[in-house]
């Protein structure tokens, strides 16, 4: 850190970056190792349940678990067919 | 009672067996009764940290295998009262460290009234490293201030918390303990390197010290004496206290804040 940096601006420092890149990638890896067993299944039966009522393809049913501060939330997304009626 | 203690790290290079030689020989100077096992199946180096590679004449896997005892293994060290060191076998392969075997010789250990076990790991998350971590009590992660240190660090933890037998079983789980070394206070200073600060909160586990870069740790591989033993250096005073805490002392941390150089300093030269 030199004036020179002090006047013309501080670039990011390289400690910086690879902090980020590496909250990033070990919660990314800690969701991946320690993901519930059940996810699957939950999503196969899911798709049973919503297949009841409407037509989907079991890829647009999307089950995912992410971690938010101290708290796991499981995300589910539906992708609806444009042409979704009751079947 | 004998407290098991694996010195691990998932990456290879960051100091695990200098590690592990200066925290048992920490060990046996406070003491304890203290053996220390190079995992290290095929690649041991344990004995040439030790400084005992020429006393080597039974090995871990003799003993495992039965071709030795342990007491014919296990090599008194010849720096520090108290501790012990049994060597890893160089040329058979790795399998054979069985489940089993590792056991029945950690059991034999404790029997023989050792109060401290240490488990140097080899790299890597192979069998070698899985056997050297699945009867830890405690576990000492040695991580550098580097990208890949890091993540390699949080998967071993991963794996010590679903395949120790502590986790298995379903008991206290493994208590983990962070060891930073080759850290240099001037670079975290200056923003080139993660401070042991970023590192603590990535890897959400409690610090057990930080050893500083030094030039110290060469001399001592040089002449097979631990680290902990190059009197009166930075590293050897870190790694004296990182074994003060691990039994529970409380020590403040050292050789971590940047000192700026003094003006006189600066003109004339200097480090």
């Amino acid at each position: 850190m030199s004036w020179l940096s002090l006047i013309f601006g501080e670039k990011k420092s390289t400690a910086s970056v690879a902090k980020e890149r590496l909250q990033l990638i070990i919660a990314r890896e800690r969701a991946g190792q320690s993901g519930p067993d059940f996810l699957p299944d939950l999503q196969k039966d899911l798709v049973a349940v919503i297949s009841k009522y409407v037509q989907v393809n079991p890829e647009d049913i999307k089950v995912g678990l992410e971690k938010q501060g101290n708290y796991e939330v499981i995300e589910v997304n539906i992708v609806l067919p444009d042409t979704a009626r009751p079947a | 009672m004998s407290t098991i203690v694996t010195v691990t790290s998932g990456k290879g290079g960051v100091g695990k067996t200098t590690t592990s030689a200066s925290i048992a020989t920490g060990f046996a100077l406070r003491g304890f009764k203290t053996a220390v096992i190079d995992f290290d199946v095929g690649l041991r180096n344990l004995d040439l940290i030790m400084g005992c590679e020429r006393r080597v004449v039974y090995d871990f896997v003799n003993v495992i295998q039965g071709d030795a005892n342990l007491s014919q293994a296990l090599i008194k060290d010849k720096h520090t009262e108290n501790l012990y060191v049994l060597p890893a076998s160089q040329t058979r392969d790795k399998d054979a460290l069985t489940e089993e075997g590792v056991e029945a010789v950690l059991k034999e250990l404790q029997h023989q009234g050792f109060e401290y076990i240490v488990c140097d790991s080899p790299a890597g998350i192979e069998h070698g490293a899985i056997m050297a971590l699945t009867f830890a009590d405690e576990a000492i992660i040695v991580t550098n201030p580097e990208v890949s240190s890091v993540r390699d660090s949080d998967r071993i933890l991963g794996i010590l918390q679903s395949k120790s037998r502590r986790a298995i079983e379903g008991r206290e789980p493994v208590k983990e303990h962070l060891l930073v070394t080759r850290y240099s206070p001037k670079r975290a200073h200056e923003g080139e390197m993660l401070t042991y600060t970023d590192i603590q909160e990535l890897l959400r586990i409690p610090l057990l010290g930080v050893t500083p870069e030094s030039e110290a740790v060469l001399h001592a591989s040089n002449q097979g004496v631990p680290a902990i033993l190059q009197k009166d250096t930075p590293v050897a005073e870190a790694y004296l206290d990182a074994v003060a805490r691990f039994l529970g002392e409380t020590r403040p941390l050292r050789f971590v804040e940047y000192e700026k150089p003094g003006l006189i300093k600066r003109l004339f030269g200097g480090k």
